[in-house]
């Protein structure tokens, strides 16, 4: 069997445009349930496709028992990247040593060495996560071929255990931006319909997870970028409490907001990278020192599973996520998803936090306060492009106008309004003292509850240009994920269900908080929602490689 | 991999040329108008030096007279009083710089103690150095500061080539200490006198990098080897009142952080530099006149120069009604032409828009830790000096001693080997002292030991050797090392007392010296030096001077 699944994964590929809609596959009852859900339903003879595996545990497998080798695997992924990436461009770059780092994987298999957990796991990071060699841009023309001669530290602990960095893919300019038209150098589409956006920041990240071009993939979250994006493209996102993950080599956009997160295809290989970037970093003071439990070890495995697995567990719904502005198959889809935690076990009661409309204010005043500090290293005088000019002022100006876009621009004027003199006490520091409340909300509503549920984004995927003239009601699109990172908080985001749109239906995420520190919690919760949720299978019509994941 | 792709930055860094930047406006020669004078205000004022450091209250009743010009600059200073602060910027001699692990050495070639952190490349933090607590604790409780057990550093943002991020970490609103003073006494040759000015705060913060402009202007260079380099902060009331009295403030500050240990404090490599604010205004006003800051301090003596003449320069244009011409500016210090001038006006009060710094948690002491370094404190110049002025020493001697730590400790250390006090003072400020100037050797450089200069005060006391041959010894020490007691015997240096043998030696000179003896017997008794000398010699300088001149006598006068 596992000879089977590793053979698979080597299976023939289409090209995108030749693939048609796969008809879905819903039959559980909680899914039908749901009125929003496609309904198209099968013939009742077909079984329910199986739940998401591990693509890092089956490939490990398959390694260890030498039924396929790295560069088997590696040039079937790169395969598949070739043949998708004209569609998608998530990646800024491709790394040309993939094929060597997989040849020196099989080379330490066949000696018999040792090899780290993520021997031979196709890793794409996000550009604005530096990497020793490769160019690192921010997805910013000021970080135009800019090679860092350094590797962040979560790069450098996925290839100590073994990964291989695919590349680098997109992502919205320094990562201000929920669509990833934000880029300075292309606009990457969501693999579930080419016409819409991935989400952003990360969504280079989450449509190379979602078309199977890599297995897993960093990202970063600063207000959203990683679950959004998620939600987006039908992948599992994991935004870690702050300070989990060091963020020593990720760019900063905001300094006490930015997480580094992970992107998989099952929440068990999210779960597998997450462990392998998470702990203290000594060049990293905000990085937590607490102990880092092994994730995978709170799983339960599917065939063991009890009938009410999360008997118990307390699970508060945010009532203020559901409201007006909200896609009502969003809504259904939130709503369904905490029937099948019901149906799990959990309790599950809403639960209000009445501060959460002033999250986004007070995120976008501090995220544009800390950028418009963190960006003013992109001077032109050390690295990155320079302009040509006869005196400083014009060095600066020049070198800042041509190589930041309209966005960073204006987070940079907006963040230096509100730190100005005059103006600090009625911006920044009453958006700290909002951000005050938003924590204290927070833990009242995880001391009565274990976990919290709620959209990670207003509605699913949106067409590409839609909001691109209209900043406010993209930053609006952030509401679900903003309040997050300004409690510091760990979510995970995983596809539960389909609103209508595209080709095939779009994917919708449900989002789960938990308290600090309580990735464990989220990560067991979500897998046994993930192995239980029958009838989905989300993997996106651009690739027809159904066994892949 | 990472070093070989940071030299490569290093050496494209090395080259970086930023093209044409004019880094400073002109020079605005406001100055200019006042040469002629300056000269003449400066030697007023340096006549004048002694008597103003030293008055304590000054006359309060002051009338303006419109017709300055008839009264001399004497005249008119003494209506006027300028109110001085001074901001110093103390470069700490921690091993590594203030947030990542590079070394700083000064003089380095440009753009090799650098990293991705203190580069501020891309995704670069900052983490605490936290030897830069430590010494800022240290120089907070040694200006009897208050502590801020939660402080925190904030961002101060502007833009220029050598801050590579954009933005100082210092500290803004919550500085490490605040709220001290500082005790010193004025040099005797200025008057004397104690002073105690206040300190306003002490805070942590990086120095930035260093330009290198090119000859002809055309580019600048930038070296980032500075950049990083922990620097304590230290701002003072605007307590001082003249040039001298700022100069021994910034020498006091020196000497605070040289018996600290946490800085060189040497002013010609900027590990110590003053930015002095100055003001005048009629004697007995209250109202602050407009405050112009001054760069480019090198010296205590362009501390005091520069003061001086800013002070006559703003007290000339008050005086003349001229007030709107002194303007809040910065204004460069020209060791060349002695005077200052201006650097840049300030439009208004720049926003340097400060706010926390997210990269770093806050800095929380603990209790046991201001108390363990409390107790670790060596014992502070002042305390020094009101103790050695309570061993007897006179001003001049307490202010010697005192003044560098090692020859304060060399000093403590041969008392404490029972030396006599005074002896000792005397034999370090006179001969160790010329001797350590000719050889250019500081006194730990020196070979002798205060357990030898004890001994050798000690022999000398006690008759063991003479003076004369004390100081020969002394030099041997200096240069060669080696000990009091070797070297008397090595060399047979001990001091005859004998009477009979000092006699015998009387015998053979006056013997040998008929002719002398019978001149002095004739009225020359000047010659008694002569004949002493003869018999020194003859001992080969080991006898006894006192018994000699008195054997001496005795015997040239016996037959008269």
């Amino acid at each position: 069997m596992l000879s089977t699944t590793a053979q698979s994964q080597l299976c023939r590929l289409r090209p995108a445009h030749a693939l048609k809609p796969r008809p879905l596959t819903t039959t559980t009852a909680a899914a039908a349930s749901s009125s929003s859900l496609l309904a198209d339903q099968p013939p009742p003879s077909t079984p329910p496709p199986p739940p998401p595996r591990s693509q890092i545990l089956t490939l490990r497998r398959s390694l260890l028992s030498r039924q396929v080798t790295a560069v088997q695997l590696a040039e079937s992924y790169l395969a598949r990247l070739r043949l998708t990436e004209p569609h998608l461009n998530s990646f800024l770059h491709v790394s040309d040593a993939v094929l060597t780092e997989a040849q020196s994987v099989d080379d330490r298999i066949g000696r018999g060495e040792d090899v780290g957990p993520l021997a031979g796991v196709l890793v794409g990071v996000k550009d604005n996560i530096c990497t020793a060699d490769m160019p690192s841009t921010g997805g910013s023309r000021i970080l135009e071929d800019y090679r860092p001669p350094f590797d962040a530290t979560a790069v450098r602990k996925v290839r100590e255990l073994g990964g291989i960095v695919v590349g680098k893919t997109n992502l919205d300019e320094f990562g201000m931006g929920s669509t990833t038209e934000g880029s300075a150098y292309k606009v990457t589409a969501n693999p579930w319909d080419v016409s819409r956006v991935p989400g952003g920041s990360s969504g280079g990240s989450a449509a190379a997870v979602s078309a199977r071009q890599c297995m897993v993939a960093l990202g970063s979250d600063t207000g959203g970028s990683v679950r959004q994006p998620a939600s987006f493209c039908g992948v599992v996102g994991f935004k870690p409490s702050y300070g989990r993950v060091s963020r020593y080599g990720l760019m900063a956009y905001a300094s006490s907001l930015d997480v580094i997160g992970c992107f998989g295809s099952s929440v068990a290989d999210t779960a597998i990278l997450l462990n392998a970037i998470s702990g203290h970093d000594r060049r990293d003071a905000t990085s937590s020192k607490r102990e880092v439990p092994d994730f995978i070890s709170y799983f339960t495995a599917s065939n063991t599973l009890e009938d009410k697995p999360l008997e118990g567990m307390r699970v508060g719904l945010i009532c203020e996520t559901l409201g007006s502005g909200v896609d009502s198959g969003v809504v259904s889809v939130i709503n369904a998803a905490a029937s099948h935690m019901e149906e799990l076990g959990c309790i599950v009661k809403e639960v209000s936090l009445p501060s959460f409309s002033l999250g986004l204010p007070a995120y976008y005043i501090l995220a544009s306060s800390e950028s418009s500090s963190n960006l003013s290293r992109y001077d032109g005088v050390r690295y990155g492009s320079q302009a040509v000019a006869d005196e400083l002022s014009s060095l600066y100006g020049v070198s800042r106008a041509e190589g930041f876009g309209s966005e960073v621009k204006r987070r940079i004027l907006m963040g230096t309004y509100a730190l100005s003199a005059g103006y600090y006490d009625a911006y920044y520091k009453r958006a700290q003292q909002v951000r005050t409340i938003i924590q204290k909300s927070f833990k009242a509503a995880l001391d009565e509850n274990d976990i919290l549920i709620c959209p990670a984004a207003p509605s699913a995927a949106y067409k590409i240009g839609e909001k691109k003239n209209d900043p406010l009601a993209m930053y609006a699109g952030d509401i679900m994920t903003v309040n997050v990172n300004l409690a510091g908080l760990p979510a995970l985001v995983l596809p539960s269900g389909y609103v209508d749109g595209g080709p095939s239906g779009l994917p919708v995420g449900l989002q789960m908080i938990g308290a600090a520190f309580d990735e464990e919690k989220l990560l067991k919760v979500g897998h046994i929602f993930e192995q239980t949720l029958r009838g989905r299978r989300f993997v996106p019509p651009i690739i027809e490689d159904d066994n892949a994941c | 991999m990472f070093i070989s792709t940071l030299r490569h930055l290093s050496v494209s860094m090395a080259s970086l040329l930023c093209r044409g930047v004019l880094t400073y406006p002109p020079l605005l020669n406001y100055a200019a108008f006042l040469r002629r004078k300056s000269h003449i205000f400066y030697c007023t004022m340096s006549t004048t030096e002694a008597q103003t450091a030293t008055q304590g209250s000054q006359s309060t009743q002051i009338k303006i007279s419109p017709h300055r010009k008839k009264k001399g600059l004497d005249d008119i200073l003494k209506d006027y009083e300028a109110v001085i602060g001074i901001e110093t910027h103390v470069q700490l001699s921690t091993l590594t710089k203030a947030f990542c692990s590079c070394p700083y050495n000064y003089g380095s070639q440009p753009n090799t103690n650098i990293c991705p952190v203190c580069m501020g490349l891309p995704g670069a933090l900052p983490v605490l150095n936290s030897k830069v607590i430590e010494c800022a604790v240290k120089l907070g409780l040694a200006l009897n500061c208050k502590l801020n057990l939660k402080s925190k550093f904030d961002r101060k943002q502007y833009f220029y080539p050598d801050l590579p991020k954009g933005y100082q970490i210092s500290q803004f609103d919550v500085p490490i200490a605040y709220g001290g003073h500082i005790d010193l006494d004025l040099p005797v040759e200025f008057g004397g006198g104690h002073r105690r000015f206040g300190i306003t705060r002490v805070h942590m913060e990086e120095d930035a990098g260093k330009l290198l402009h090119s000859g002809n202007g055309s580019y600048s260079q930038v070296d980032l080897n500075r950049a990083g380099v922990p620097l304590l902060e230290i701002v003072s009331e605007p307590d001082m009142r003249n040039g001298i009295e700022a100069a021994e403030y910034a020498a006091e500050i020196q000497r605070l952080v040289r018996y600290l240990g946490i800085s060189n404090g040497n002013m010609q490599e900027g590990s110590l530099r003053c930015d002095v604010n100055i003001s005048v205004r009629p004697t007995g006003q209250v109202k602050f006149g407009t405050k112009v800051e001054i760069k480019n301090l090198n010296s205590f003596a362009s501390v005091n120069r520069a003061i001086d003449f800013e002070i006559a320069r703003q007290v000339l244009l008050v005086s003349e009604g001229q007030d709107d011409q002194i303007v809040q500016e910065t204004r460069l210090w020209e060791e060349g032409s002695q005077k200052t001038v201006t650097m840049r006006k300030k439009e208004g009060l720049s926003d340097y828009r400060y706010f926390p710094e997210p990269d770093l948690p806050g800095v929380t002491l603990a209790k046991d830790y201001v108390d363990s370094i409390r107790n670790s404190l060596p014992e502070l110049p002042e305390v020094k000096r009101r103790r050695y002025e309570k061993m007897g020493l006179s001003m001049q001697d307490v202010l010697f001693l005192a003044n560098d730590v090692n020859v304060a400790e060399f000093f403590d250390a041969t008392i404490a080997k029972g030396a006599d006090v005074k002896l000792a003072a005397n034999w370090i400020m006179g001969d160790i002292a010329a001797y350590m100037k000719n050889e250019k050797l500081s006194i730990d450089e020196i070979k002798l030991t205060p357990q030898e200069l004890a001994e050798l005060i000690a022999s000398i006391k006690g008759g063991t050797i003479s003076g004369k041959i004390g100081k020969e010894i002394l030099f041997e020490l200096m240069a060669k090392g080696g000990t009091v007691k070797g070297m008397i015997e090595e060399k047979d240096l001990v001091q005859i007392i004998d009477p009979a043998e000092i006699e015998k030696m009387v015998d053979k000179v006056l013997l040998d010296n008929p002719k002398q003896l019978e001149q002095y017997r004739g009225g020359k008794t000047k010659l008694q030096g002569y004949f002493a000398g003869q018999v020194m010699k003859a001992s080969m300088g080991k006898a006894n001077p006192g018994l000699l001149n008195k054997i001496l006598l005795e015997k040239l006068n016996a037959k008269s």
